[in-house]
């Protein structure tokens, strides 16, 4: 399996999203530079976290505009998975490959902390290595990831199984309390509607070894491997 | 420019005395223009010259075998094994961030992180050092949020994760906030980068962003004392973009990669100034600019302003001939200014030119080595007499004593201001905030690295030699606790009026107390920072001689953390306990005293015990361990209940001490360790032989309640709600 | 010719920022503040000089980086 780790100016997390990935695919994944017009032809395309343009006029809305999105979108249109963590997640609502839209968290203030996400699906070539329902811990860290669209669309999200993962307590219960951002529904990751494209505010990178306080993160990497070898 | 007229009040407004002012009058053999005078005023300013305090940081051990750099350059640098280096540096960024917290916080990390990356280094953790007024104080709360989002703002941009530090409320800060920034990077030791100009005819290139009009003034601004007008300097804070240094860090280390630069400096405090003022002055050798060629963000900026604006995010250079081409291509790339200003020259002297006229023109020697250095005059601080511990009060309840020392606000929680800084980006953060040292992993490798800061401003203030001394030993005790060997430390000097005696005699106490724990514990200075004048109508800050330290953890698996892991481990605490309460936080927050001496540092004792704790972590034994500081043993046991969601049932060892005393009392070179069940025997035959007292005092439990003998017995969650709620609380106050 | 844009938040979009600087004023005593939006304002420099091709311009401008349609709406001034 191939994959293409995008950096734009400003991003910082792409070498996390690296260590897991080559952890998982057992080669290293091709980082491409946003100027670059296109990318090469790979299994899956990642748009790391970071703060893509420092975060100016709207997290991800510059970055979206970039010269690689372009070839990104038409790949995408084609079927080549994409995923997209943090900023990646704010940069996907931006250029309209997934609805709704990153609004800086209801309490103002920059999140870093373990959360809880209930795994919504397992039928994804993402999510195959968790079970529905399942609960796990990640860390999130943001100041821009309160997640909103208005009703009609969370409807057809749910109705779809769009809702990737969700922030619970420990026992998988929704509740505002585990919701660390204010985001509606408490969503924390949506699909598209061909469940090629995922985006997701929590970084699974950063929680796929014990030494970095557990490995709930892991699957989702050894699960998108298997699904794309 | 030659316009201006040098008159006595514009000496004054410059900070020069006028024997200060003759010197410049004998160097430049003329009246100096008014950049001149600019020049010299801030390479003169306290900040820029160390002028009260070279005397006695002369003072410090600053030589190791594993040091190889240490005062003097951008940050300070030791050697880690493998072919690497750690660079770090702690900074303080006071006055700014009183003025305008949110602004000078964020451009106190991003300088701080500018001074390691410029020698080569990635930053691989952030950690801080913060100190605000009594939380009553009506600035304290808007202060507080200010900050944290400062520095958050700027570390999680530039993705650098912020480890962990210290946040202390004290009214002596109240009208002065200390903000002390650290920066700890990863470099390889044939690749580290200083600032010492060379040859002769060499290209000097400005990188980064433009320059504006920010900050004029900021170096002599932190030289001088505030008063109730300073709050109308709010123009001259310079505004941090994180974004740029992120683009910045990423441009240089990738020019570094390359064989092309000679030498290279930040930009900080008098940036221009002190930036080319020091690299060819270090270099011995002449530097000419032709300003015209700044890249400048206004319009009509003048000689003066321009080289002393304090404008982010930039960085000069000296290049190799023939590199430039190569050099402004990975500029370009990164979309920053890349602009070729000047050359190095054999004249000794820096010229500068604007619009063809020669407006300054200043022999760097006389500069740099005839800058005033003062022996100021002290006072020791007056020894207090001994306080009885039998003579302080026993609390009503136990219980409810160790409550309010664990939701006052110097133990309680800082979870609220932590959360907000991206701790975990890079992914080798194995031992978070919250921790007695953060580590970080050496990406690669079993490595790691143990960071700390620390400081006990009331010991300092009630005896500065002992004082200091107990912040270099909790330094290396923190780290000690981790496993890793302390390797060498950073301070940020944050002193009051250095021209008042007493205050003098603080800092001269502070130093001479930080010397004699540096030799003892082989732990040397290679970096740090002064920052004096921290005082507003003559009240000064406690003295708070903050210490970053850094120490190596050779097999990150072999590393001990705070947490009790499991029910049924031996508790057993290390060091001689004497009930010492004098200056103790129980004595300060239960009984509503300052009184009495600190607790006196037996630096043998702290070696002995030190060393012998590491080798038991190094050898699998312990399954935790935590230094004892405030609040001593009581708080230290709880703490280790809270972070590993465990009980404990411990009993005071055997003593005539008052219970009080025993259970709070803060005596130095003490950790308290869990170990399994059937090695305890082992381990405290080990500690006799090594002669270090040892006592099994109980054990761990499951029942979620720590238990101390006859004094209280105290619910874990009940213990974790006042701990964790008194900031969140205060915070969301109106 | 310089246009003016103002980005504001959609009606029925939470607005935390706004929220709080509402509760800041009540808390400073200002009374009788119904409610706060916060918004962005950005000042752009043309070389267009003709109004309807500027406000065109900045209209396609808007909808494409300067307003994420989902949540902002966005009004334009030119100064002739």
């Amino acid at each position: 399996m191939k994959a293409a780790v995008i950096v734009f100016p400003g991003t910082n997390r792409e070498q996390d999203m690296v260590d897991a990935l080559s952890a998982c695919m057992g080669n290293d994944p091709i980082l491409v530079w946003h100027g670059d017009p296109t990318v090469p032809d790979v299994d899956l395309i990642v748009l790391p976290g970071g703060f893509s343009y420092g975060d100016y006029l709207r997290s991800g809305a510059m970055a979206a505009r970039s010269p690689v999105m372009r070839d990104i979108i038409a790949k995408s249109e084609k079927g080549v998975p994409v995923l997209g963590v943090c900023n990646g997640f704010q940069i996907l609502t931006e250029t309209g490959m997934l609805p709704g839209a990153l609004m800086r968290n209801a309490d103002l203030k920059f999140v870093c902390k373990d959360v809880r996400l209930k795994v919504e699906t397992s039928q994804s070539l993402f999510a195959g290595g968790y079970q529905a329902g399942q609960v796990i811990r990640v860390p999130v860290a943001h100041h821009d990831g309160n997640y909103f669209a208005d009703e009609e669309t969370l409807d057809r999200l749910e109705d779809r199984g769009q809702i990737a993962f969700r922030y619970c307590d420990e026992d998988g219960g929704l509740n505002r309390d585990a919701n660390p951002n204010g985001s509606i529904r408490n969503i924390a990751g949506i699909y598209n509607e061909a469940k090629t494209v995922l985006g997701m505010m929590p970084h699974p990178e950063n929680m796929i070894e014990s030494a970095q306080g557990g490995t709930d993160g892991l699957a989702l990497f050894s699960g998108m491997v298997e699904a794309l070898s | 420019m030659t316009d201006v007229t040098i008159t006595p009040e514009l000496v004054a407004e410059h900070g020069l005395t006028e024997e200060e002012y003759g010197r410049v009058l004998a160097l430049q053999g003329r009246e100096p223009t008014i950049t001149e005078l600019g020049i010299y005023s801030v390479m003169w300013s306290e900040h820029c010259s160390y002028k009260s305090s070279k005397k006695w940081l002369k003072t410090l051990p600053t030589e190791a075998p594993w040091v190889i750099c240490g005062p003097g350059e951008n940050a300070g640098v030791v050697d880690i094994g493998d072919g690497q280096a750690a660079i770090f540096k702690m900074e303080s960024h006071n006055h700014p961030s009183f003025i305008e917290p949110y602004q000078g916080a964020a451009t106190g990390v991003g300088g701080i992180m500018r001074d390691v990356f410029t020698m080569g280094a990635r930053p691989i953790a952030n950690m801080n050092a913060l100190r605000f007024g009594h939380p009553d104080h009506a600035k304290t709360r808007h202060l507080v949020a200010g900050v944290v989002a400062g520095i958050g703002g700027y570390g999680n941009c530039m993705g650098v994760p912020t480890v962990g530090g210290e946040c202390d409320f004290h009214p002596s800060y109240n009208g002065n906030i200390l903000v002390n920034a650290m920066t700890v990077g990863l470099a390889s030791t044939d690749a580290i980068f200083y600032s010492a100009a060379a040859g002769v005819g060499n290209p000097v290139v400005y990188v980064g962003s433009k320059t504006g009009r920010d900050g004029i003034h900021g170096a002599t601004m932190a030289s001088a004392e505030f008063d109730d007008d300073s709050e109308e300097k709010r123009p001259t804070v310079q505004v941090g973009d994180p974004f740029t240094e992120k683009l910045l860090l990423e441009a240089c280390l990738e020019l570094m990669a390359t064989d092309a630069i000679v030498a290279i400096q930040d930009m900080g405090a008098a940036g221009l100034t002190s930036s080319s003022v020091e690299m060819a002055g270090k270099g011995g050798v002449g530097i000419e600019l032709n300003l015209n060629e700044v890249p400048a963000r206004e319009t009509h900026m003048t000689a003066y302003e321009l080289m002393l604006s304090e404008s982010q995010e930039r960085m000069l250079m000296v290049l190799k001939p023939g590199s430039q081409g190569q050099a402004k291509a990975i500029f370009d790339k990164w979309e920053l200014d890349f602009a070729v200003i000047g050359r190095l020259t054999d004249t000794g002297h820096i010229v500068l030119k604007k619009d063809g006229d020669r407006v300054a023109d200043i022999p760097l020697d006389g500069l740099n080595d005839a800058a005033p250095e003062y022996d100021r005059p002290w006072t020791e601080t007056a020894a207090r007499a001994p306080l009885d511990p039998a003579g302080v009060a026993e609390p009503d309840d136990y219980a409810d004593a160790l409550m309010r020392l664990m939701a006052c606000p110097d133990v309680a929680s800082k979870r609220w201001i932590w959360e907000q800084y991206d701790h975990l980006i890079r992914g080798h953060t194995l031992q978070r905030p919250g921790s007695d040292a953060a580590v970080v992993r050496i990406p690669d490798s079993r490595k790691g690295l143990a960071i700390t800061t620390d400081c006990t401003p009331r010991y300092c203030y009630a005896d500065p030699r002992t004082g200091g001394a107990q912040a270099v030993a909790e330094s290396w005790r923190n780290i000690t606790a981790t496993g890793a060997k302390p390797l060498a430390m950073t301070d940020c000097m944050n002193f009051g009026n250095p021209e008042r005696p007493q205050i003098m005699g603080q800092f001269a106490g502070c130093i001479m107390g930080m010397g004699d724990a540096g030799r003892a514990l082989d732990y040397p200075i290679v970096s740090g920072n002064v920052s004096l004048y921290n005082e507003t109508n003559g009240e000064a800050v406690l003295p708070t001689p903050a210490i970053g330290g850094v120490g190596l953890l050779d097999d990150v698996d072999a590393m001990a953390t705070v947490a009790f892991k499991q029910a049924g481990d031996a508790v057993i605490v290390v060091g001689a306990g004497r009930g010492h309460l004098g200056s103790s936080l129980y004595l300060r927050e239960i009984t509503g005293s300052e009184d009495g001496p600190p607790p006196a540092v037996d630096l043998e004792a702290e070696r002995r015990n030190g060393d012998f704790v590491r080798q038991l972590i190094r050898g699998g034994k312990v399954t935790a361990c935590h230094d004892l500081s405030d609040g001593g043993l009581a708080v230290g046991l709880a703490e280790m209940c809270l972070a590993g969601g465990m009980g404990a049932e411990v009993s005071l060892p055997a003593s005539d001490l008052p219970r009080h005393a025993a259970l709070f009392g803060e005596d130095q070179a003490r950790y308290v360790l869990s170990v399994v069940a059937g090695s305890a025997d082992e381990v405290i035959d080990a500690a006799a032989s090594a002669g270090v007292p040892a006592n099994v005092i109980g054990k761990t439990t499951g029942d979620g309640h720590l238990t101390v003998g006859e004094c209280f017995t105290i619910s874990v969650a009940d213990m974790r709600r006042a701990h964790e709620q008194w900031l969140p609380d205060y915070m969301a106050a109106p | 010719m310089k246009a003016r844009v103002h980005v504001t938040l959609k009606t029925g979009v939470l607005d935390p920022q706004g929220k709080a600087v509402a509760h800041a004023l009540d808390s400073l005593g200002f009374e009788g503040v119904n409610d706060v939006r916060q918004g962005k304002y950005l000042e752009l420099d043309l070389a267009e000089n003709d109004p309807d091709k500027a406000h065109a311009a900045v209209d396609d401008m808007c909808r494409k980086l300067l307003a994420n349609m989902v949540i902002e709406n966005y009004a334009i001034e030119l100064d002739t």
